[in-house]
């Protein structure tokens, strides 16, 4: 089979957990796709599924995904769509078991096959892994394990493309997993399709680059777009991302014609430096891609052509996202009106702290930032002017003790009545106290996850 | 010689890794790549962020895309879900850096001049409604 001319459509159908609903079904409906791949997860992302599970077992996935598919099953059936999702989160068999019930919903019982990969989740491991030796050092710190080892909540492994193309070899139609790696998402489905060898490096660097271009949705077509954005067309109906991949590995950057957006140099280029760290050294589980290599050929018509990508081989080890508990947090706001309005936000400031300080609360942290003056720029905001016509006071503590940031949030109310004047904005109730679920980034030897991983397709 | 706002020679984007910070910068013109990698230095950039930036300053160059790439450590106070900063994620971090004054040739600052910002007159077709009605008021002439 010669698959010179052959070209495989990835299209990006959500690029976040809580991204547009209707993107997907755009991209399935829209125009021809291939796949539709859908990123849900997140540093943070991990961590919040966590806590859902701790209170319902049946939570810990991306939830808005069943609905989703419920809508989207038949045509994506009909018309030869298949679905790569990490949308499993930490509960990636609840993921799949609420799938399959939506697919018989939907009518495709004994149409479509669902493929589920399990086997990141190191949690119930963990101590026999630590046991084995491996430190799960905290990357950046170098701090052991140990140190928060009974806080941690999750452990997970990023996993690469295997147990993707596996289970689209087994022929699952729509296939769930927990913390694959985003860009696995598009380049696994690349590999399948073109049987790309594990070692063929500069190919599978190239879908790495597509998968990174892809993994935050509208993010490269026009929408958080800096480049001249008040002319972007049309975003209420932004098209999302769609990669038409040759087999040599260069790809066109594109979107459904008659969507919303755009796709430019400038766009692509956007995301491409986006979370970047080094870009030589982009680091996946299956390839290590030199962002340094790309070349990119805006060719108008919302086409930009990607090519010149090279990579090298993997490292023997997985990244591991690892959460845990590390205290309380809560963030209160009011609004101050002109005149006066920085001043009278500050004034409200310091009598507050006066109070938790009155009150013997002891706090890690506590900020404060006017929102409308200074909380995106910090100090390079300078001083406000008198005649700012209002401001938002925003005051966050963090306490390893939740009492204390418990009665923190009672103390923002009485500020209105006895405080300085011309505040509003407190309709809103008591701020909420939340868990704090701090990030552990680890390193794993990958023998010690890969033959855990496990694949699974059903009928549905 | 004159002095420019980065903003106008430059479009950025920014996202977060743990308590690290990401700054692309990318040039609006690819023959002005050369003029962001002389200045924006890391001493410089660690400079103008001052106590915004607690750690170090690490830069990347992508002369490939016209872009350099700079890691802020110790940003985003602690990072992720331990941040009590309104842009925990660093989503906007990126455009304090647009306001940095850099050093460019006359002829270049006569051209760049406003290329960052909004015009003053509508743009029709575009992401913002030209027409005052249509609830929040576009840029009138």
């Amino acid at each position: 089979m010669s698959d010179n001319g052959r070209i495989v459509r990835v299209a990006s159908g959500q690029g976040f957990w809580g991204d547009d609903l209707e993107a997907p079904v755009r991209q399935v409906e829209g125009g021809p796709i291939d796949y539709l791949m859908l990123d849900y997860l997140a540093e943070v992302t991990m961590s919040i599924m966590q806590k859902q599970r701790a209170r319902d077992p049946n939570a810990g996935y991306a939830r808005d995904f069943v609905p989703l598919m419920e809508r989207i099953f038949p045509a994506c059936v009909e018309l030869g769509v298949r679905v790569v999702t990490n949308a499993g989160g930490v509960n990636p068999l609840g993921c799949a078991e609420a799938l399959a019930e939506a697919g018989r919903s939907a009518g495709v019982a004994g149409r479509a096959k669902v493929g589920l990969v399990t086997g990141d989740d190191l949690m119930e491991r963990l101590d026999t892994l630590l046991a084995e030796g491996h430190e799960l050092a905290h990357m950046e710190t170098g701090a052991s394990l140990s140190d928060v080892r009974d806080r941690v909540q999750s452990a997970n492994a990023y996993i690469g493309a295997a147990p993707i193309v596996r289970a689209l070899e087994l022929g699952a139609d729509v296939i769930v997993t927990g913390r694959s790696t985003d860009t696995a998402l598009t380049y696994g489905p690349l590999m399948h399709e073109f049987g790309w060898a594990a070692d063929d490096f500069d190919r599978i660097a190239a879908g790495v680059v597509a998968g990174h271009i892809n993994e935050c949705g509208a993010q490269s077509t026009g929408g958080n777009c800096m480049i001249d954005w008040w002319r972007v067309p049309d975003l209420a109906t932004v098209g999302f991302p769609i990669v038409e991949v040759s087999n040599d590995g260069t790809f066109v950057v594109t979107k459904h014609e008659g969507s919303g957006g755009w796709v430019t140099r400038g766009s692509v280029t956007e995301q491409i430096v986006y979370e970047m760290g080094d870009p030589s050294t982009y680091i996946t589980p299956d390839v290590i891609a030199d962002f340094t290599s790309i070349q990119l050929d805006d060719r108008g018509d919302d086409r930009v052509r990607v090519h010149g990508i090279t990579g090298r081989a993997r490292t023997d080890f997985l990244k591991v996202s690892i959460a845990y508990s590390s205290g309380w947090k809560a963030t209160g706001t009011l609004t101050y009106s002109w005149p006066d309005a920085a001043a009278k936000a500050r004034s409200a400031d310091r009598i507050l702290r006066q109070r938790l300080d009155r009150l013997g609360l002891h706090f890690d942290e506590i900020r404060t930032e006017l929102v409308g003056w200074d909380s995106t720029h910090g100090t390079l905001a300078g001083e406000p002017p008198a005649d700012l016509p209002e401001v938002q006071l925003r005051i966050g503590v963090r306490a390893e003790e939740r009492a204390s940031v418990e009665r923190f949030t009672r103390e923002i109310a009485p500020l209105v009545l006895t405080g300085p004047p011309s505040v509003t904005g407190f309709a809103g109730g008591r701020p909420r106290v939340q868990e704090i679920m701090a990030y552990w980034p680890a390193l794993v030897e990958r023998d010690a996850v890969e033959p855990h991983l496990l694949v699974d397709v059903k009928e549905v | 010689m004159a002095q420019v706002q980065l903003v106008d020679i430059a479009h950025t984007r920014s996202g977060d890794k743990g308590d690290t910070a990401n700054v692309g910068v990318i040039a609006y013109d690819p023959d002005h790549y050369e003029l962001l990698r002389d200045q924006l230095t890391t001493d410089r950039v660690k400079a103008h962020f001052g106590p915004m930036v607690r750690g170090d300053v690490e830069r990347f160059e992508l002369p490939n895309l016209g872009a350099v790439n700079f890691l802020l450590h110790g940003a985003l106070g602690g990072g992720g879900t331990m941040s009590l900063m309104n842009d925990a994620q660093g989503k906007v971090f990126s455009t304090a850096l647009l306001r940095m004054e850099i050093e460019v040739p006359d002829e270049v600052a006569e051209v760049v001049a406003g290329r960052g910002r909004m015009p003053a007159e509508g743009v029709p077709g575009g992401s913002v409604p030209t027409d005052p009605t249509s609830g929040r008021a576009g840029p009138t002439t």
